[in-house]
């Protein structure tokens, strides 16, 4: 299937720089961590997310992210976009961050929508596992 | 001195082949007014009879290649329109006698979706499953036989994992039992020897593109001792002794012969630079950690090698692999957005299906192609696999089976 640039250019750099592109793990257990995992082998997607949060005035705000994803170009890509838009935003802003921002970045067609779905709801899973451990 | 290399690099020969150099050439002088363009139907002038001739030519290739009769040859617009008609052709033909079809769950779709049709039509049909290898049994047949089983439908090769069916003793089983046996050949011409008159086989369909010739072209072998009688599918003006209408295409016909007639002569040398391929790239890959070959070793072709790389998503690994053209079972590459159903009926996990790659080899693959890929296959593999959650989780030890997942 032909994908967009953006998509390509996205998966190719994530996959040539890992480390640059904040592929990793930080401890789960951890109390400044908050981790989401979304997606089933079976599905062939399993998106990992981690944020690593620091409380600055009474508001935490995302210092860092990790990501591991299994699943086809679009659905690394999707996670890779994601991590871009995470960091330096408090939790509040992170919320608000929906699946169509996601896709429209990537130019993602109609068929892999749902890596971007997968993609939202792993930060929203990450924060909720980061807010039970405050 | 190493010869450029063609990017993407193409080991994708199981879907389709590049039609040979000598076989676009021959087609040429069929088209224009300078050739035999004439409609081979036409009995009053030169240009009819010149295309009829070739043909007829071309008929005795094909017929050639697999030891029948060419009258026993109909032409057909490929191997998916030979299945519609051996398959809805028997039905059509014999439902007085009974209205039971077996057939396996790993067939391609051109015998899988006419045998849905025919489930509409009021038919019965029994999908069974392939063993271990990839392989049906005859046993499974034998056990899946009823008074009103009028046709046995068995691909020869399967086209994603390269395993090879028993078809002789099928055949005889079908033979004994009166039973008619429909063999999907598209994957066996010039890659396995067939021999007709030692096969009890009623009707086998061929397909030209998969053998060097051109797309738009194939054959169904319709067996004359004993007689099998199709219905037609196509009706409009009776040619092919009334079983295909349709203007003949000259030019697609005579590449199919062509193709099918170099097939024959180079079949051998062909075969022996495959193998020695195949056994290098399973040598290639063999340090690769938590890789399954799909189908068995013994029980396949080496054109066709079927692989799952353990937590690596197919289609990520083809994009990963931009410099190779290959296939994939993965969800992803298809349109339905479900893993491969053959790897399915062979018992393997989904999340292994979607991690399977197709590598399949032809005639114009060179050594620097396969030494090309497998310089690049296990690092493609190793950096997905840093990415991989299931792989870190692999390493962990965690035993992915008893996880909770958010399914979706």
């Amino acid at each position: 299937m032909a994908y967009s640039k953006k998509v390509v250019d996205k998966f190719e750099k994530t996959l040539n720089e890992p480390a640059k592109f904040n592929v990793g793990r930080f401890n789960p257990k951890d109390t400044d961590v908050g981790t989401g995992m979304v997606g089933a082998p079976a599905c062939g997607d399993v998106m990992k997310l981690q944020i690593k949060c620091k409380l600055e005035g009474n508001q935490h705000v995302i210092s860092d992210v990790k990501f591991k994803t299994y699943g086809c170009g679009s659905a690394i890509a999707s996670s890779s976009e994601l991590v871009d838009m995470l960091i330096g935003k408090t939790l509040e802003e992170a919320k608000e961050i929906k699946n169509k921002d996601i896709a429209d970045a990537l130019e993602l067609p109609p068929i892999k929508i749902h890596c971007s779905v997968l993609a939202e709801d792993s930060i929203k899973q990450a924060i909720e596992d980061f807010e039970q451990k405050q | 001195m190493a010869k450029k290399l063609n990017l993407p690099i193409y080991m994708d020969y199981a879907s389709t082949t590049p039609v040979d150099p000598r076989v676009a050439e021959k087609m040429l002088a069929f088209m224009t007014l300078d050739g035999d363009f004439g409609n081979p139907a036409s009995r009053s002038h030169k240009y009819g009879w010149q295309a009829e001739k070739a043909v007829e030519e071309a008929r005795s290739h094909v017929a050639n290649l697999v030891n029948c009769d060419p009258r026993e040859i109909v032409w057909t617009s490929g191997a998916t329109e030979a299945d519609n008609l051996a398959i809805k052709g028997v039905a059509n033909f014999y439902a007085s006698r009974g209205k039971h079809i077996i057939t396996s769950k790993i067939e391609h779709k051109a015998v899988l979706d006419p045998c849905r049709q025919l489930e509409r039509d009021g038919y019965e049909i029994t999908y069974l499953d392939p063993n271990e290898n990839g392989c049906i049994t005859l046993d499974s047949i034998k056990a899946a036989v009823r008074p009103d089983t009028i046709l046995i439908s068995v691909m020869h090769i399967n086209n994603e994992l390269g395993t090879v069916n028993d078809i002789k003793s099928i055949g005889s089983f079908a033979r004994e039992k009166g039973i008619f046996f429909h063999v999907d050949a598209a994957q066996s011409t010039g890659k396995v020897n067939i021999d007709l008159t030692n096969l009890e086989v009623d009707l086998m369909s061929f397909s030209a593109h998969k053998t060097y010739g051109p797309k738009g072209i194939g054959a169904l072998y319709v067996s004359r001792k004993p007689r099998v009688r199709i219905e037609a599918q196509i009706h409009g003006g009776g040619h092919e002794r009334g079983m295909r209408s349709g203007t003949l295409a000259t030019h697609q016909i005579v590449g199919m012969g062509e193709a099918f007639r170099i097939a024959k002569t180079e079949m051998k040398s062909d075969l022996k630079k495959i193998k020695g391929f195949h056994s290098k790239f399973l040598d290639g890959i063999k340090d690769i950690e938590e890789i399954y070959i799909n189908g068995g070793l013994n029980d396949k072709v080496n054109n066709i090698l079927n692989v799952s790389f353990a937590y690596v998503e197919g289609e990520s690994l083809i994009m990963a692999l931009k410099d190779i053209a290959v296939s994939s079972g993965s969800a992803c590459t298809s349109a339905s957005l479900e893993p491969s159903y053959v790897l399915r009926a062979l018992g393997r996990e989904d999340e292994l299906a979607h991690s399977s790659i197709r590598f399949s080899f032809g005639r114009f693959t060179t050594e620097d192609d396969i030494n090309h890929t497998l310089s690049i296959l296990s690092n493609a593999v190793e950096r997905l696999r840093e990415l991989s959650p299931l792989w870190e989780m692999h390493l962990d030890g965690i035993d992915m089976s008893k996880v909770e997942w958010n399914t979706h």
